[in-house]
């Protein structure tokens, strides 16, 4: 009687699967392909070389020094509000946490717009400085609330441990709530750093022409003026950054899975 | 200590919120300034709403975001149910993995790889790549970036269903597609409806990936919004239509909340 049931239900992630090979990986075989082909076609390492010239590396290191600094004011500034959002009462909580969360559903482009105004207004437009605002002011919830889940749910009778065996306040949170939230710090670096790090449209708003990102390159090399447009080096730009980004999720996984491990133990 | 914790919460949301309240306020600017208040004035309101091509834009990203979320809504769901009946444990992880790609990798590669599909395509068939974007590769990506929230959404109120209430339906007369439309579908209803929630949310707020698949002619609102914007330049305009769209945005979000609410009560009446 049940045949006919699993056999529905068998095919019923058919569709599914279907459409992840069409518009999932093989778009990323396409980026592989584009990625090692030369203008007019023909396998080449050229785009590869290419990546070595001043322009493509100084432009990705500073993404990632940009990226860098704003992940870790992200954390300076989100780990002391996490942790004092945590010990508030249940009520006034969900209150907060509702109106950080308000801001994280407003367009991407509205919020970066936004800072125009007040970025002329404090005089510093179009330098590095407004760009890596810009960052932090897109992308700072997204460390807040990790680290807070985290936080909300440490057991206080470790803290109360803790003190009772003679730490201070600070050893406290030094040596028990840090290395506890160690997995929301490190979920929090990875969606601040990622968005950071391949972001087009925040340089073009805020920043000025030495401030040209790794994202507005590839963008300029698809969507841009018809002397830039270059499918075959956009692609290979993409591909490198998708690399630096799955390398640095797998760096923070394992450093994560370990520290999660080492606390059980 | 406790002072100092309150104006350190307080100056992290001045923060977060005076960028937003200085765009509310310059939008009803008198001049067309966004530096210097001259004056209050709904004309900039007045002018977007006479305006064909922001009603175009906004029509487009209705019938998009519907669209895309009702499809995701219906391959997502029905691929969470096969996920969760098959035997093969590679093949279900592997499809996830796969599944998870577009939410892992930067929008920006996302939107790239889907424009070389449509380059390739376009080269296949002798044409050129504008002409396949616009809508169709739009919703299609909608579609494709929605399916994992829609499936993370779905999978949990499947693994919580209780087995003897299908058992029981089966054991009663119905028949297996009957007993899976009254008992299983209810019971993982407000996941699906949360997934779809997700899905539409996700599919007004989306630019980059829309951005690169929406060739010369059609845009969704974010991507309107990007043309008026030049560098470093930003027009009352711009900010007047910007606050309508967050106005929107905070209503759809107290609407689904309501009704996330209602559904949670309902469903503990019956369960209590």
């Amino acid at each position: 009687m049940n045949k006919k049931r699993s056999f529905l239900q068998s095919i019923s992630a058919a569709p599914h699967m279907v459409w992840a090979v069409l518009f999932i990986v093989t778009p990323m075989l396409f980026v592989l392909y584009y990625a090692f082909t030369k203008e007019g076609g023909g396998f080449s390492f050229e785009n590869f070389t290419n990546l070595f010239q001043a322009i493509y590396v100084s432009t990705f290191v500073r993404s990632l020094c940009y990226a860098l600094i704003a992940t870790v004011i992200c954390l300076l500034l989100a780990y002391p509000l996490a942790y004092i959002l945590a010990k508030l009462g249940e009520g006034r909580q969900s209150l907060m946490i509702t109106l950080l969360m308000l801001p994280m559903w407003i367009n991407f482009i509205i919020r970066t717009n936004s800072l125009i105004s007040i970025v002329h207004i404090l005089g510093f437009f179009g330098t590095p400085v407004s760009v890596i605002l810009g960052m932090v002011y897109n992308y700072l919830p997204y460390m807040i609330l990790p680290i807070y889940t985290v936080l909300s749910k440490i057991d206080r009778r470790y803290l109360e441990a803790s003190m009772d065996l003679g730490c201070t306040p600070l050893q406290t949170i030094l040596k028990v709530v840090l290395p506890l939230s160690i997995s929301g710090v490190i979920s929090g670096i990875t969606m601040v750093f990622v968005p950071s790090v391949s972001t087009f449209y925040i340089s073009t708003a805020l920043g000025g022409n030495k401030t040209t990102l790794i994202g507005d390159m590839i963008e300029s090399r698809f969507l841009g003026s018809s002397g830039a447009i270059n499918y075959y080096m956009g692609a290979m730009l993409s591909l490198i950054l998708m690399i630096l980004i799955f390398i640095s999720m797998w760096v923070m996984n394992r450093f994560s899975d370990e520290k999660d491990g080492g606390v059980i133990v | 200590m406790k002072q100092i914790s309150r104006i350190y919460t307080v100056l992290i949301f001045v923060l977060l919120y005076a960028p937003i309240a200085i765009m509310i306020l310059f939008s009803f600017n008198a001049a067309e300034s966004t530096t210097k208040f001259a004056g209050f004035s709904l004309d900039w309101y007045r002018q977007l709403f006479g305006d064909a091509e922001v009603w175009l834009a906004f029509k487009n990203t209705m019938v998009l975001a519907l669209l895309s979320s009702v499809l995701a809504t219906l391959i997502g769901t029905a691929a969470a149910i096969g996920l969760a009946k098959m035997k093969n444990r590679y093949l279900r992880s592997g499809v996830q993995t796969v599944t998870n790609i577009p939410m892992m990798n930067p929008d920006i590669v996302t939107g790239v790889s889907l424009l070389l599909l449509f380059a390739m395509v376009a080269t296949i068939f002798g044409t050129g790549v504008d002409r396949l974007l616009g809508f169709w590769a739009i919703l299609i990506a909608h579609i494709t970036f929605n399916l994992p929230y829609v499936i993370l959404s779905v999978a949990p109120k499947i693994a919580q269903l209780d087995r003897n209430l299908t058992e029981a339906a089966l054991d009663l007369g119905c028949t297996p597609l009957s007993a899976f439309f009254k008992v299983e579908l209810p019971g993982i209803m407000p996941g699906i409806i949360s997934g779809f929630i997700m899905a539409f949310t996700l599919s007004i707020d989306d630019f980059v990936i829309t951005y690169f698949l929406s060739g010369s002619e059609y845009s969704t609102l974010p991507v309107y919004i990007y043309g008026l914007t030049g560098k470093g330049t930003v027009t009352p305009d711009v900010y007047a239509l910007s606050t309508l769209l967050c106005i929107g945005v905070l209503a759809l979000l107290v609407c689904s909340n309501v009704m996330q609410r209602r559904m949670d009560a309902k469903q503990r009446k019956k369960t209590a």
